[in-house]
Parts: structure tokens; C-alpha cells; sequence
């Protein structure tokens, strides 16, 4: 039997058949709770993978975007990379991360905020300011998505680990513990089956040794008592008188041979 | 008397210089590189221009090496004028790059506040500004050092004069110093080519009131919801200028771009600026408008003789040409090729 490999190692008593019932019962529970939590981690995934197609597709325009405007800013008022590097002192813009809990799975969410002021105001005050503080909103805009999508792509890193590991344990769960679980019950339940029959058998073959024992003693009784009866007649009538004296001591010395127990 | 006796001294740059003009890309050549797909026809394009031999031995082609190469050969070209160049119009040159050493002299105060290593700095200065005593700028550690033992011995000391204190230039300031040393630069070059008298004054007055101008509209737009009050802003106009005195009064007085529209409305040639749209309009913007202007102008100072503003005019006009290669260039390989007709012919 090919499930006998794939079954754990336990001695078949009804102990053991009801722990592993109960084990059974625990590894179904799990199951359908862990498949429930793959579905909607699943449900979860397709969904951060549709932003992020979304999310990568407006990047590529907001970036485009964003670097024209930054042509912009060189065509009117000449390279201004380092003085723009050299005015910052503070980020304005930074980034905050916190989590999001979704199916006990932590998330990271980065969120982005300004804070402080605009260390580049003056910065082209006497040709193409406004270029200078167009590009840089267009360009924070570009760092929005560019968090945004990073946020997005942590949490389909993760999420995909994560869906990937629940899948496996549900596989496992559900191909190689709940068939071990379901075997060894079968293994047990045929094995105390087997010692039942083994008993009732037992059982049947000594009630059979009984009563061949009995059938005999009646037969050599019988035959006895009709030898004895001849050997009256034969004889004389008075020791046929006290035919039963010592017919008990027979029996029961017949009796001693077969009864054992 | 002024065309008497130019040919003597001036005469063969004047010459050089016109012929440099005409190798201004014209019309049809910005309508041709207009329709280039690639950078690489881009390079075919200018190989019929002067620029031609510049990009031969170039394998790989980027909008940033274009310009740099652009402006080698603007910068060459301007140091062959100005090595043939004899008194005065050697010093009117010379005046013309005061420009650009207020723009590295900036930034290498910029470099010094922030103590980064000013060496590095030294490749970023625009080679038209660059001067004998400026790799000592980075010897200096503090502004006040910087002036004392550097920026005294250079033509640009007079300017710093107004600005000068030591607690003012902290970076907060570094933008209101550029545009003060810049006011006192366009007055004094202003000046100075009224010392000339004759057609030079003229078209020189003419150029560097729309340039004072100019500067004052941009100032006043770009300070519109800043930090800068209304008396700094005021402090910052050129006082030469056509909108100077009482346009600029009205200017240091606006608080939106409607109060400037009327103050350029009395202005016949500064109304246009602000006709049809508003200056973060779509199509044009007022700074492609000030170009405009600036091109026509400088395109004028061609049509006269025997006088200088032609240096000036070429070297504006050529740096607009590299603009406009510039923007060509990057809207054909940042593939926008809907505004690529933004640039500004000149000829």
C-alpha cells in the first residue's frame, strides 16, 4: 500500500486515533483559514500591480515632463545646477515611512511631505525665476510618483514573498499533511480492525477447542458408562448398585486435562 | 569725425566680426534642424554650418557636449576679436565679459560659503568670465578675505562697493548680491559707452536700457510671492533704463502682473510683451518675448557703421543662436517635438 510510506510513525491505539483525528480537524482549520489568507493577499497583489503599471506609466510621463522643464529652465537662464545644489541647506521635500497591515502582513508606505521653505525662490530672480520654480514643481511632482511607486514596489516585493510562502504552506497543508493525517488514521482504523478480527477469532477458535472437549467427554463418558453397564451385567448386580461413585472422580479428572483456565 | 579715423584701428575686427555674423545659421537652416530626428542629423544639419568641423570627431553626441562645443567656438571666436582688439575698443570688450565674471564670481562665493573644494568650481566658470586672479578666489575661506586679497584688484571691485559687508553675504542673499553687482555693472557699461558719443551711444543706450529693462520686469515678476519686500526689490532696478524713474516707482510698487502690464502699457514696444498672453502663457512666454525683442535690436546694430555695439550685438546674438541649438537639440531627443518651434530666428 502506497500510503503506508507516507504516514507517520505511531503505534495503532485508539489514543493515538483520536489525537490524530483531532491533529486532522486542526490541519483542515488551518488550511481553509490560510487559503482564505492567500485569496486576499492575492486579491491585494493584483491590485498594487495594477497601480504600479499605472503608476510607472505616469512616471515615464511625468518625468518627461519634468526634464523638458528643466530644458526650459537651461535654455533661458544657462546652467544653474550648482547654484541650486549650493542654496539647499534643508530637504524640503522628505519622505516618511509607516505601515500598513494587510492580512497581518506589514507594509511599508512611504509618504511624501514638504516641510520648510523654498530655499530656491530667488534663485533666477533676474531671468527665468518663474522657469526656475515651474521646474521644480514639476520636478516634485516627479519625486511624488517616484515615492509613490517606490512605496507601491516594497509592498509587491513583499506581498509576492509573502503570497508565495502562504501558497506553499497551504500546498503543504493541503498535499502532504492532510494525506499523512487522513493515511495514518486509515493505517490505525485497519490495524485495530485487524486486532479485532484477530480476537474475535481467537475467541471463536477457543469456544470451538471447548466444545470439542465437551463432545469428547460425553462421547467417553457415554461409552464408558456402557462398559461399566455390560460389566454389571456380566459381573453381579451389587456393584452396579453404586454406579456413580466414582464416575465423579472420572469427570472431573477428565474435566482437569481440558479445562486450562 | 568717429567714421574718419575708425578704419584705422577697428576696421579689420569690424570686418572679422561681419563675417562672423553672417555664419549665423539663418532660417532655412533652424527649419531644417527643426526637422531632424535624431541628434546625429542634427550634426549633419550644422556640418554645412561653421559649427561643422567641431562636431566632426565627436562619436557620441549629447545635447550638454553640443552646447559646451558651441560655446568653444563662440569663446574662440571672441578671443581672436579680442587679441586684435587696440584701445578703447579692447576695453569695451573687455566690459562685455564683466558679465560673465559677476556670474563665476558668484558662484565661487557660493562655493566659499559652503566651503566645498572652489577648484572644482574653476571648470564650471563661464570661460568668457574667466581672469587672471580668479584661481586665487579659492585660497580665500571668508567673503571679507575673498574681497581683501582678490576681488579689490579686479575690475568688478567698484561694483561690490554697495554690497559690501561681510554679514550680507550669506546665502540668503547670494541672488540679491548678483543682481545688485549686475545693476552696478549695466550703469556703469552704460556710462561708458555714452563716453563713445556718436552711433556706439546710440545703439549702445538703446540695448542696455531694454537689458536694465528688462531686469527690472524680471525682478519684479519673479519676486511676486518671495521674501523680498518691496524696498529690496526696489534697490535691485537699474536706474538707467526707459521705465526708469517712474516706471520703476510703479514696478517696486506691483503686486501682481496686472500692475505690471500698466506700467509697460505707456511703452509702445514694451506693450507687446504682455499683449494676448499672460507671462506663464502657453505658447510664448514673456522671457521668449524679451529675446525676441533682444534679437531684433541686436539684429538693428548691424545696419550702422564705425561703432561697437556690433561686439556686443554679435556676441548676444550668437549666444542666442546657441540657445537655440540648445533647445533644437534637446526637444529632438527629449522627443517634444511639438514646442521645438519655440526658438528665435535670427536671421
Amino acid at each position: 500500500m502506497s500510503g503506508t510510506s507516507n504516514r507517520l510513525a505511531v503505534f495503532p491505539t485508539r489514543m493515538t486515533l483520536s489525537v490524530m483525528k483531532q491533529k486532522l480537524k486542526g490541519a483542515q482549520t488551518g488550511h481553509s483559514l490560510l487559503k482564505r489568507k492567500s485569496e486576499a493577499l492575492t486579491k491585494r497583489f493584483r491590485d498594487i500591480v495594477k497601480k504600479i503599471d499605472d503608476a510607472k506609466r505616469l512616471m515615464g510621463k511625468v518625468m518627461q515632463v519634468a526634464s523638458f522643464s528643466l530644458a526650459e529652465v537651461t535654455y533661458i537662464t544657462g546652467d544653474i545646477g550648482y547654484q541650486v545644489q549650493e542654496s539647499v541647506k534643508n530637504a524640503q521635500f522628505r519622505v516618511r515611512a509607516k505601515q500598513e497591515n494587510v492580512s497581518g502582513v506589514m507594509l511599508p508606505a512611504f509618504e511624501s511631505y514638504q516641510e520648510g521653505t523654498n530655499a530656491n525662490e530667488l534663485t533666477g530672480l533676474g531671468r527665468g525665476g518663474q522657469q526656475v520654480q515651474r521646474c521644480k514643481e514639476t520636478y516634485i511632482k516627479a519625486v511624488e510618483t517616484l515615492v509613490e511607486l517606490a512605496s507601491l514596489q516594497t509592498a509587491f516585493v513583499i506581498l509576492d514573498e509573502v503570497i508565495k510562502l502562504t501558497n506553499r504552506r497551504v500546498n503543504a497543508i493541503e498535499h502532504i499533511i492532510i494525506p499523512r493525517y487522513e493515511n495514518t488514521i486509515k493505517f490505525i482504523l485497519s490495524e485495530l480492525d485487524e486486532q479485532d478480527r484477530e480476537e474475535f477469532f481467537r475467541l471463536k477458535k477457543v469456544q470451538g477447542k471447548k466444545k470439542e472437549a465437551a463432545a469428547r467427554d460425553t462421547l467417553e463418558r457415554e461409552s464408558r458408562q456402557a462398559a461399566e453397564g455390560k460389566k454389571v451385567r456380566e459381573g453381579g448386580a451389587t456393584e452396579s448398585v453404586n454406579p456413580s461413585l466414582p464416575q465423579p472422580s472420572d469427570l472431573l479428572g477428565g474435566d482437569d486435562e481440558d479445562v486450562i483456565f | 569725425m568717429e567714421a574718419l579715423f575708425f578704419n584705422a584701428d577697428d576696421g579689420y575686427i569690424e570686418a572679422i566680426v561681419r563675417g562672423y555674423r553672417s555664419s549665423i545659421l539663418n532660417n532655412t537652416s533652424y527649419i531644417n534642424l527643426t526637422q531632424c530626428e535624431t541628434l546625429e542629423d542634427v550634426k549633419l544639419q550644422l556640418a554645412a554650418s561653421d559649427y561643422g568641423t567641431l562636431l566632426q570627431n565627436e562619436s557620441h553626441l549629447s545635447t550638454s557636449m553640443l552646447a559646451q562645443k558651441c560655446l568653444d567656438k563662440l569663446v574662440q571666436e571672441f578671443e581672436y576679436i579680442r587679441a586684435h582688439a587696440v584701445a578703447p575698443l579692447s576695453q569695451f570688450l573687455d566690459y562685455m565679459t564683466y558679465a560673465y565674471m559677476i556670474d563665476n564670481v558668484i558662484l565661487l562665493i557660493t562655493g566659499t560659503l559652503h566651503e566645498r573644494d572652489t577648484h572644482e568650481l574653476l571648470d564650471r566658470c563661464h570661460p568668457l568670465g574667466v581672469f587672471d586672479s580668479m584661481p586665487a578666489l579659492c585660497v580665500a575661506t571668508n567673503v571679507a578675505e575673498l574681497y581683501n586679497s582678490v576681488l579689490v584688484e579686479t575690475p568688478l571691485a567698484p561694483y561690490f562697493k554697495d554690497c559690501l559687508s561681510a554679514e550680507d553675504l550669506d546665502e540668503m542673499n547670494i541672488e540679491i548680491i548678483r543682481n545688485t553687482l549686475y545693476k552696478a555693472y549695466l550703469e556703469d557699461f552704460y556710462y561708458f559707452s555714452q563716453s563713445f558719443g556718436g552711433p556706439t551711444a546710440e545703439i549702445m543706450s538703446e540695448l542696455l536700457q531694454f537689458e536694465a529693462d528688462r531686469r527690472s520686469l524680471n525682478i519684479t515678476i519673479n519676486s511676486f510671492g518671495t521674501e523680498l519686500t518691496k524696498d529690496d526689490r526696489a534697490k535691485l532696478f537699474p536706474s538707467i533704463g526707459r521705465l526708469y524713474p517712474e516706471g520703476n516707482l510703479k514696478l517696486a510698487k506691483s503686486d501682481d502682473i496686472d500692475q505690471v502690464k500698466a506700467t509697460c502699457d505707456v511703452f509702445l514696444e514694451y506693450r507687446q510683451f504682455f499683449d494676448g498672453s499672460s507671462s506663464t502663457g502657453a505658447s510664448k512666454t514673456l522671457e521668449d518675448r524679451f529675446f525676441e525683442y533682444e534679437v531684433h535690436l541686436n539684429k538693428k546694430s548691424f545696419q550702422q557703421q564705425f561703432h561697437y555695439a556690433l561686439f556686443y550685438s554679435f556676441l548676444k546674438l550668437k549666444e542666442q543662436e546657441i540657445r537655440n541649438i540648445v533647445w533644437i537639440s534637446e526637444c529632438i531627443s527629449q522627443g517634444q517635438k511639438e514646442r521645438i518651434n519655440n526658438y528665435i530666428p535670427i536671421f
